[in-house]
């Protein structure tokens, strides 16, 4: 029984929801940023660097991140290099339908 | 030496922030420290009733502040202890009638005749939040392991370092050991890794609370009382003292798997 517990724990435990939630509010709170407000940022962060650079707009992940009461936004965009463009090209080859 | 001033605040309503007002004020009474409890809260006045001096309320902190009377004749002494005073907020006025100023008068008056000035904050991070901490030299801050409360603390803990306001440590209340061990309550160590803040006490959610809230007899003075213990021990921190935390955390993974308490 307790061993049960112990692999049905985490994820569904209303202790590991009530901290994923707590978490994510602090983070937008402290930042003053809300969860909706970071996708706009994040299409805008796209536009912009799309201007003079050759992005991944598919890969790009805006987020922000906590450590110790200071916040980051921490944007991950992926440049389309030539050789990225070639692996790209060939996983569309291997998955088709997406264009 | 003027007495160290202490504001007890929480964002959130409902926490017990009077409740741990009134404890600590009884703890460091029992320490043998000169202690003032100066309830802030104006227009919702309650101090008085937890400590079980609402009879003997002749003046307020309005009534003071007014000039009506003499700060020595707004303190209701208490009846244990007589060096524990307590100064009540105005029942009949808002807390616009107080200004940062006032507050700051009236806690430094106190810490004059006082080791210890315990300050209880209204709830809310308006202008009654703002003239509870002007004077401190210290905020504890009390949550609950709640989202809702732990949210609500975070932004008290932001507000005070934005503004460079004292530092603050934690007073984490209302904790059930059994949900935490059941994975259904925000364990300690979380709240503490999230809102990045010195913790000074846990205090176990004890059904003594209540009724000592009835009785005007705060659980700090009950020897059986679990509670009451926490709030001794966050006293005995106040006055400096090294008091190890109660084996209050998670249990190990071993402790787990066997279920041992």
């Amino acid at each position: 029984m307790k061993l049960l517990d112990l692999f049905r724990r985490k994820k569904k435990s209303g202790q590991y929801i009530a901290a994923q939630r707590l978490r994510l509010v602090l983070t937008h709170d402290r930042a003053n940023i809300s969860p909706g407000m970071l996708e706009v940022l994040k299409d805008e962060i796209i536009a912009v660097i799309s201007k003079h650079l050759d992005i991944d707009t598919e890969n790009v992940v805006v987020n922000l991140t906590e450590d110790n009461r200071r916040t980051r936004l921490v944007a991950d965009i992926p440049i389309l290099t030539n050789r990225a463009r070639k692996a790209e090209v060939r996983s569309k080859k291997g998955a088709p339908g997406k264009t | 030496m003027a007495g160290k001033i202490i504001t007890i605040s929480s964002g959130k309503g409902g926490v017990g922030k009077t409740t741990a007002t009134a404890n600590l004020g009884l703890s460091l009474a029992i320490l043998g420290k000169r202690v003032t409890c100066i309830d802030a809260d104006i227009g919702l006045r309650n101090l008085d009733v937890m400590l079980g001096l609402e009879n003997r309320i002749v003046y307020d902190i309005i009534n003071f502040i007014e000039g009506r009377c003499r700060f020595r004749q707004a303190l209701v002494r208490d009846k244990r202890f007589p060096e524990l005073y307590m100064m009540a907020a105005a029942q009949t006025r808002d807390k616009n009638s107080i200004t940062v100023e006032d507050m700051t008068k009236v806690a430094r008056e106190a810490a004059e005749i006082s080791d210890f000035v315990l300050i209880d904050s209204p709830a809310g991070i308006e202008h009654g939040f703002r003239y509870a901490v002007a004077p401190a030299d210290l905020v504890l801050i009390v949550t609950n392991p709640e989202v809702t409360a732990v949210r609500d603390a975070d932004r008290v803990i932001g507000l005070l370092e934005a503004e460079e306001l004292a530092p603050a440590q934690l007073i984490l209340n209302r904790y059930k050991p059994e949900l935490v061990r059941r994975n259904e309550m925000l364990d300690p160590d979380t709240v503490i890794d999230l809102l990045a803040i010195d913790l000074i006490g846990i205090v176990p959610e004890d059904d003594k609370v209540f009724g000592a809230g009835n009785q005007g007899r705060p659980v700090a003075l009950d020897e059986h009382s679990r509670a009451g213990k926490a709030f001794r021990n966050i006293g005995r921190r106040l006055t400096g003292e090294d008091v190890p935390f109660e084996a209050l955390r998670k249990q190990t993974f071993i402790q787990r798997l066997f279920g041992s308490r």
